[in-house]
C-alpha cells in the first residue's frame, strides 16, 4: 500500500473506533487505547480523524497523545519488554540488570531490533516493588529477575 | 504622551455582587466574592510576583512564583488560584516566600538564554522583571546541564533544541525562550476559541506545539495574535517589534476594518507604528483582536499609496500630478460647468463607510448645501440598507438593539446569513466563549460555516437553505411558534399592536407556510425547522445575529421584517441577552447611515421632505435645501448612461469592484465627464476617474467611527497624513473651492455640528468620548451616557409592528443553462474589496479568490481540486480556481470578492431588494466549466486597468498647455 492508501485505511479504521466509543464520557483515552490495540501504535494519520470525530482541535489530541509515553508513534516489535527503572528496582540491582539485558539484545532504550522481534522500554514502577527487580513482557509481569532470568528472557523473545 | 501601561490584575474580575473584606500586607480592602488573592492584592496596590497568570485567562497555578502565606492556613498557596474569604489575612512577602521564589526563578533561568541585551523583549519581558523582583543574583546550577537553549551542546547537536518558527508573516515562535507557562495555549483556547495550541510531551520535554507539532502556518492557527499578547517572554514576538524595537508612546484608537469596532493601542516609536495591541477597556472587543486589526496595517505605508493629487482629461490619458490647489480648482470648475450645462442634479457624491462620521457628514453636507441636490448615497446601499428599512418599519429605528456584551447573557443564538469567524472574528470569539459555557446555536446558512461545527462548538440546528429562500424559512419558524402556541402573549399585548399581531398570526399559520410545505423549495427538513423554532421560543434569552446573507437579496427588507417578527413574537427584545443584531460589514457603515448619507434622509434618519428638519439645517447652513430625495447609486449609474448625470465625487469606496453587475457600473462611470475618486490607492473605480484625490488612513486623522452596536469610538491621529491632508480637510478644501464658507479647524467641531442638529447625538462631544471612552447613541437629555440596550420600556415607534412576510421567489432562477446557484461571502484574512489587506502579508492566507464547489457537482463536470474553471452567469463570466468541499451543498457554489483579478461581481446580476435597491449578491444562477485561462473579459479588463494606471513620469514630459 502506498502512503496515501495507507492513510485512507487508517482513517476508516479510526473512524470506526471513534464511532463506537464516542458515546462514552471522556472518550479520548479509551479511543487511543483501542487505536493502539488496532494498529500497534497511534498513527499520526488517525489524530485528525479523532479530532474531527470528537470536535476537538488536532492540537488537543496531539497534546494528550504526546503526554502519555504508552502511546507509540511507531509500531513496536513482536515482543515488548518494559524493564522497571524506578527506585525500588534500582536498589535491588536493576541498573546492572538493565545493562546486561540491553547488551544481550544489542539495543538501547526505546529501540526495536532490526528483525522486529523485540522492543525494549524503561518503565517507572510497575507496582511490583516487593518482587524487585521487575519487568513486564507483553503485558505479563515478571518479578525477582536475576542474570539467568534475563538471559532466558533475551533468548525467548528472539525465538 | 507615555506608553499606556494597563494594569494586569493576574486573574479575571469576579462578577459577584457580594463583597468580602480581606487584609493584605496590612491593607484592608473589599473585593467581590470569588476574587483571587492575587487580584485583590493588585487592587490594593500590591503586585505579587507572577509568570503564568494574566487577567485575560483563568488562573492556572503552574509557575509557583505567586505563592503567599495566609494566617491560619498551612503552606504557601498560589495566590492566583486561591479565592479570598471574609476576614482573610494575607502576607505576600516573607522570608520563606522570598527563598521559594528565588529558588523557582533560579530553575527558570538555568534553562533560559542570557541574551537580554539583544533580545526583542528587552524592556517588555516579564521573566526579566520577575528575576529583578525576586532579587535573583546567581544561578547555582550553572548553564551546562540539559537545556532547550543551545543548538549544539558539547560538540553535538542538542536534541532538545528547536529552531525558531518564522512561518507566520507577523510573529515568530522561538522555543528556546519558552518557559512553558501555557499562557499562549490558554489565550488561544479561552480568548480566541480556536484551540490551535497545546503543550506536547511532559516534564522537561514539555513544549508549546501548534497543531500536531506543526509550524504555525500549517496549524489551525488563525493568527489573531492573542498568544503573542499573552506571552511573557520573547518566545512569541511580533516581527515588527523584532525589526523596530520597543515602542515609546501609545495612543488609543479604533480599528478601521469590520463593524465590530475594536479599540486598540497604537504603540508607536516616533511616527512609526511598532504594533497594535487591543485595548482591555475597549467595550466592543474587551482586549481581543483578529489578524486584520492587530497585524494588517502595513497598507498605510505601502508603496502603492498615491500621495499627490492627479488630474487627466480623458481616462485613456496617463495621470498628471498636480498641486492640491490646482486639483480643487479643477474639480470646482468642472462640477459647476456640469451643473450649468446639464442642470443642478447632474452631479452627486458617495460617502464612505470606511471614513469617519465627521468626513461622511461633510460629504453629504457638500452635496446638499454645495451641489444643491440630494444625490448622495453610500456603500450601505449595497449591504445593510434593508436593515434600515425593515427595522425602521418594525421598531421605529434601524439600529441594532444590543451591545456586544449582551452575548454573555444569551441562551439561544440564531445566526442568519452571517459568518462571524471570518467576517466579524472578535464577535465570533465572544460568541464561541458563550457557546462553550452552554448557550445553544441555530445556524441558518446555505454553507456549513465554521460555527456549524468546529472545536468545542456545535450548532444544535443547521438549516442549510437554498439561497434566496430566507423569507420562507423564517416564516416557517414563525408558523411553528404561532401554531404550537410558543409565543409570548403578555409581551405582545403589552408592547405590540394586538390586532396587527392577530392579522400576522393568521397569515403565518396558513398551511402554505408550514415547514412541511416550504421544505420542497427551501430544502430544509421540516423537523429541523420545528426543532429550531421550539428551541428559540423556549430556550431562554434568544438573540438573533444576522449579516449580509439576509440583506443582499431581492427580499432583503422582507427578511429583516421577518426577523423582527420572530423577536417580537417570542418577547426577545428590550433586555440584555436578546434582541436583533445586524452585524455591520464595515467599520463605519452604521455611522455613515447615521450621518445622512442616504438621498432621502438627513442625519439621524429624518426624511428630507420634513420641513422642520430641513429648517434646522437651513438655518445653520444658510442655504435652502431641496425637499426631493436624490438619486441612489444604481439610479446615478442609470442616469449617467442616459446622459443626465455627469459628475461624481466618490470618497473611499470602490464601486466598480464592490457593486454588482460590473459591466453596468463600468458603462455608467465611462459615460460621466468628471469622476473624482478620493482614495488611498488607484482602485478599480479610479480606472474611470478624471481626478484622483489621495486619501489618508485611519492612523492619520482624528474622528469617530460608529460600530455595529451604535458605539461611537474615537479615532485618533498617530502620524501625519502622508498625502498632506486628512480626508475631512480634503472635502473642506473642495467645498471652499466651490465657494462655500466652511471653517472647521478640527473634527470635533464637525461633531459639535452633528450634536447641535441631530437629536440622537445631542449630548455627544469629544470631551464626553474622551471621558467615557465611547458611548452608544441615542445619547441625549434622556440618556446622557448613551444607550446600551434599545427598546427597554417600549419600542421607539410606540407599539412594535408585525408585518406580513410573503415569500416571493427571486427572478434569478437556476435552469438548464445556469444550473448552479452562486452565493458570495468573505474570508478571515481579507477585507471587502481587499484594497487594504491585499497590500499586507495577509495574502499569505488567501492569495486568490477560489470557487467552492461540492464534490458531486465537480465530478459531473470533470473538475479536480485546484483546476481553473470558468464561472458564467447571464451577466458575465470570469475564471478562477476551484476548491472542492462539502461545505457547500450540491447545487450551490461559493466565492469571495476580495481580488480584482477575479471580479466576482461581473457575474452578479442587477436584481435588487424591492424596497431599498440593495443588490442581490447572494443569489446568481451560474454554470461552471473547466477552463484553460482567464476569460476574454478578464484580459480586456486587465489591459484597461494597466493602461489607466499610468502616471506621467515628469511634468516636463507633458505637452505645454
Amino acid at each position: 500500500m502506498d502512503s496515501c492508501h495507507m492513510d485512507a485505511d487508517i482513517a476508516s479504521r479510526t473512524e470506526a473506533i471513534v464511532g463506537r466509543l464516542k458515546p462514552l464520557e471522556g472518550p479520548l483515552l479509551p479511543i487511543l487505547h483501542d487505536i493502539q490495540a488496532e494498529f500497534g501504535y497511534v498513527p499520526q494519520a488517525s489524530l485528525p480523524v479523532i479530532a474531527h470525530g470528537l470536535n476537538l482541535s488536532r492540537a488537543e489530541v496531539h497534546g494528550v497523545v504526546s503526554f502519555y509515553h504508552d502511546y507509540r508513534e511507531t509500531p513496536a516489535g513482536r515482543h515488548v519488554i518494559k524493564l522497571c527503572r524506578a527506585e525500588a528496582c534500582q536498589s535491588m540491582g536493576g541498573d546492572a540488570l538493565a545493562e546486561r539485558l540491553l547488551g544481550l539484545l544489542g539495543l538501547d532504550w526505546h529501540e526495536t531490533s532490526a528483525d522486529g522481534a523485540v522492543t525494549i522500554e524503561p518503565v517507572y514502577c510497575l507496582g511490583l516493588c516487593a518482587c524487585a527487580p521487575a519487568a513486564m513482557v507483553d503485558g505479563e509481569v515478571i518479578g525477582r529477575l536475576d542474570a539467568d532470568a534475563v538471559q532466558d528472557l533475551a533468548k525467548a523473545v528472539r525465538a | 504622551m507615555p506608553l499606556i501601561q494597563e494594569i494586569d490584575y493576574g486573574t479575571p474580575a469576579s462578577k459577584a455582587e457580594k463583597t468580602v473584606r480581606v487584609t493584605i500586607d496590612g491593607t484592608t480592602i473589599d473585593v467581590p466574592e470569588g476574587t483571587s488573592v492575587m487580584r485583590a492584592s493588585m487592587e490594593a496596590g500590591i503586585q505579587v510576583p507572577k509568570l503564568c497568570a494574566t487577567d485575560m485567562v483563568d488562573a492556572f497555578g503552574s509557575c509557583r512564583l505567586c505563592l503567599v502565606e495566609i494566617e491560619g492556613r498551612n503552606g504557601t498557596p498560589a495566590s492566583c488560584t486561591t479565592p479570598v474569604t471574609e476576614g482573610m489575612v494575607v502576607h505576600t512577602q516573607t522570608g520563606r516566600l522570598k527563598d521559594i521564589r528565588r529558588g523557582v526563578m533560579e530553575l527558570y533561568i538555568s534553562d533560559h538564554p542570557l541574551d537580554c541585551l539583544t533580545c526583542a523583549a528587552n524592556g517588555d519581558c516579564e521573566l526579566q522583571d520577575m528575576a529583578g523582583a525576586v532579587g535573583l543574583r546567581d544561578v547555582r546550577y550553572g548553564y551546562d546541564g540539559e537545556n532547550h537553549v543551545r543548538a549544539r551542546q558539547n560538540g553535538e547537536a542538542n536534541p532538545r533544541y528547536m529552531a525558531k518558527d518564522e512561518s507566520n508573516p507577523y510573529f515568530t515562535y522561538d522555543p528556546s525562550k519558552c518557559i512553558v507557562c501555557s499562557r499562549c495555549v490558554r489565550a488561544c483556547e479561552e480568548v480566541q476559541g480556536t484551540f490551535a495550541l497545546t503543550i506536547e510531551g511532559r516534564g522537561f520535554e514539555s513544549r508549546v506545539s501548534p497543531g500536531m507539532h506543526e509550524s504555525f502556518m500549517n496549524s489551525e492557527c488563525v493568527s489573531c495574535g492573542a498568544c503573542v499578547q499573552a506571552c511573557p517572554t520573547a518566545t512569541l514576538t511580533e516581527k515588527s517589534v523584532i525589526e523596530i524595537g520597543q515602542p515609546e508612546h501609545s495612543v488609543v484608537t479604533t480599528c478601521a476594518y469590520c463593524g465590530v469596532g475594536c479599540s486598540f493601542k497604537a504603540e508607536m516609536r516616533g511616527q512609526e507604528v511598532v504594533r497594535m495591541v487591543p485595548w482591555k477597556d475597549g467595550k466592543a472587543n474587551r482586549g481581543h483582536s483578529c489578524v486584520k486589526g492587530r497585524f494588517a496595517w502595513g497598507y498605510a505605508t505601502h508603496k502603492d499609496r498615491i500621495l499627490n493629487p492627479m488630474v487627466r482629461e480623458k481616462i485613456t490619458d496617463p495621470w498628471r500630478e498636480v498641486s492640491w490647489d490646482e486639483a480643487f480648482a479643477h474639480v470646482a470648475k468642472e462640477f459647476r460647468r456640469l451643473q450649468f450645462q446639464y442642470g443642478k442634479g447632474a452631479i452627486g457624491g458617495i460617502t464612505s463607510s470606511r471614513c469617519t462620521n465627521e468626513e461622511t457628514f461633510l460629504v453629504q453636507k457638500l452635496v446638499r448645501a454645495g451641489f444643491g441636490n440630494n444625490n448622495v448615497d453610500t456603500c450601505a446601499r449595497v449591504c445593510h440598507s434593508p436593515t434600515g428599512y425593515g427595522l425602521g418599519k418594525a421598531f421605529g429605528t434601524s439600529a441594532g438593539t444590543q451591545d456586544f456584551d449582551s452575548v454573555e447573557h444569551t441562551d439561544v443564538v440564531i445566526l442568519i446569513g452571517a459568518n462571524p469567524t471570518d467576517g466579524h472574528p472578535v464577535f465570533a470569539s465572544r460568541l464561541k466563549k458563550r457557546l462553550r459555557a452552554g448557550a445553544k446555536l441555530i445556524v441558518i446558512d446555505p454553507r456549513r460555516i465554521d460555527l456549524v461545527r468546529s472545536a468545542h462548538v456545535e450548532a444544535s440546528h443547521h438549516l442549510p437553505l437554498k439561497p434566496g429562500t430566507n423569507v420562507a424559512v423564517l416564516t416557517a419558524l414563525a408558523h411553528v411558534i404561532v401554531t404550537e402556541g410558543l409565543f409570548d402573549e403578555a409581551f405582545i399585548r403589552e408592547r405590540c399592536d394586538w390586532s396587527e399581531f392577530e392579522d400576522w398570526a393568521g397569515f403565518v399559520a396558513e398551511p402554505a407556510h408550514s415547514p412541511e410545505a416550504t421544505e420542497q423549495f427551501t430544502g430544509v427538513p421540516a423537523e429541523e425547522v420545528r426543532g429550531a423554532a421550539r428551541l428559540y421560543a423556549r430556550g431562554g434569552n434568544g438573540a438573533i445575529y444576522y449579516g449580509l446573507g439576509v440583506t443582499e437579496h431581492s427580499q432583503g427588507s422582507t427578511t429583516v421584517m421577518a426577523i423582527a417578527n420572530l423577536a417580537m413574537v417570542t418577547g426577545n427584545i428590550g433586555r440584555p441577552g436578546v434582541g436583533v443584531n445586524p452585524l455591520r460589514g464595515q467599520n463605519n457603515v452604521q455611522g455613515a447611515c447615521d450621518m445622512g448619507s442616504f438621498p432621502h434622509e438627513l442625519p439621524g434618519y429624518r426624511h428630507i421632505s420634513g420641513t422642520e428638519v430641513r429648517d434646522v439645517f437651513e438655518k445653520l447652513w444658510g442655504v435652502e435645501l431641496n425637499p426631493e430625495p436624490g438619486l441612489r447609486i444604481p439610479n446615478m449609474l442609470d442616469a449617467a448612461v442616459e446622459g443626465t448625470f455627469r459628475g461624481i465625487y466618490i470618497q473611499g469606496e470602490d464601486i466598480l469592484q464592490s457593486d454588482p453587475d460590473t459591466k453596468h457600473v463600468q458603462a455608467g462611470l465611462a459615460a460621466m465627464e468628471c469622476v473624482v475618486v478620493h482614495d488611498l490607492f488607484l482602485n478599480e473605480t479610479a480606472n474611470y476617474a478624471h481626478v484622483f484625490l489621495p486619501g489618508s488612513t485611519f492612523l492619520e486623522k482624528d474622528g469617530t467611527f460608529t460600530n455595529a452596536e451604535r458605539r461611537i469610538n474615537r479615532v485618533r491621529k498617530v502620524m501625519s497624513p502622508k498625502n498632506g491632508l486628512a480626508d475631512w480637510e480634503v472635502t473642506l478644501r473642495l467645498a471652499q473651492a466651490m465657494g462655500l464658507d466652511w471653517n472647521y479647524s478640527h473634527p470635533s467641531e464637525i461633531m459639535d455640528e452633528v450634536a447641535a442638529t441631530t437629536p440622537s447625538f445631542a449630548k455627544v462631544s469629544y470631551a464626553l468620548l474622551d471621558e467615557k471612552g465611547s458611548v452608544q447613541w441615542p445619547c441625549n437629555e434622556a440618556n446622557p451616557e448613551g444607550t446600551p440596550v434599545m427598546h427597554l420600556d417600549g419600542f421607539v415607534r410606540g407599539k412594535g409592528k408585525f408585518i406580513r412576510t410573503e415569500y416571493v421567489a427571486t427572478d434569478e432562477r437556476s435552469g438548464p443553462r445556469f444550473p448552479l446557484l452562486l452565493t458570495t461571502g468573505r474570508i478571515l484574512s481579507q477585507y471587502n474589496v481587499g484594497a487594504q489587506t491585499r497590500r499586507t502579508e495577509n495574502v499569505a492566507w488567501h492569495a486568490e479568490d477560489m470557487l467552492e464547489i461540492h464534490p458531486h457537482d465537480a465530478e459531473q463536470r470533470g473538475i479536480r481540486d485546484g483546476d481553473l474553471v470558468k464561472l458564467a452567469s447571464r451577466s458575465g463570466e470570469t475564471a478562477l480556481r476551484s476548491k472542492i468541499t462539502e461545505r457547500v451543498a450540491p447545487g450551490v457554489v461559493y466565492t469571495t470578492f476580495h481580488h480584482p483579478g477575479t471580479q466576482a461581481n461581473v457575474i452578479t446580476t442587477d436584481y435588487t431588494d424591492w424596497a431599498t435597491n440593495c443588490p442581490e449578491y447572494k443569489v446568481t444562477a451560474v454554470q461552471v466549466t473547466p477552463s484553460n485561462g482567464p476569460t476574454v473579459w478578464q484580459q480586456d479588463y486587465e489591459a484597461q486597468a494597466t493602461q489607466s494606471r499610468r502616471i506621467a513620469a515628469e511634468a516636463a514630459l507633458e505637452p505645454a498647455e
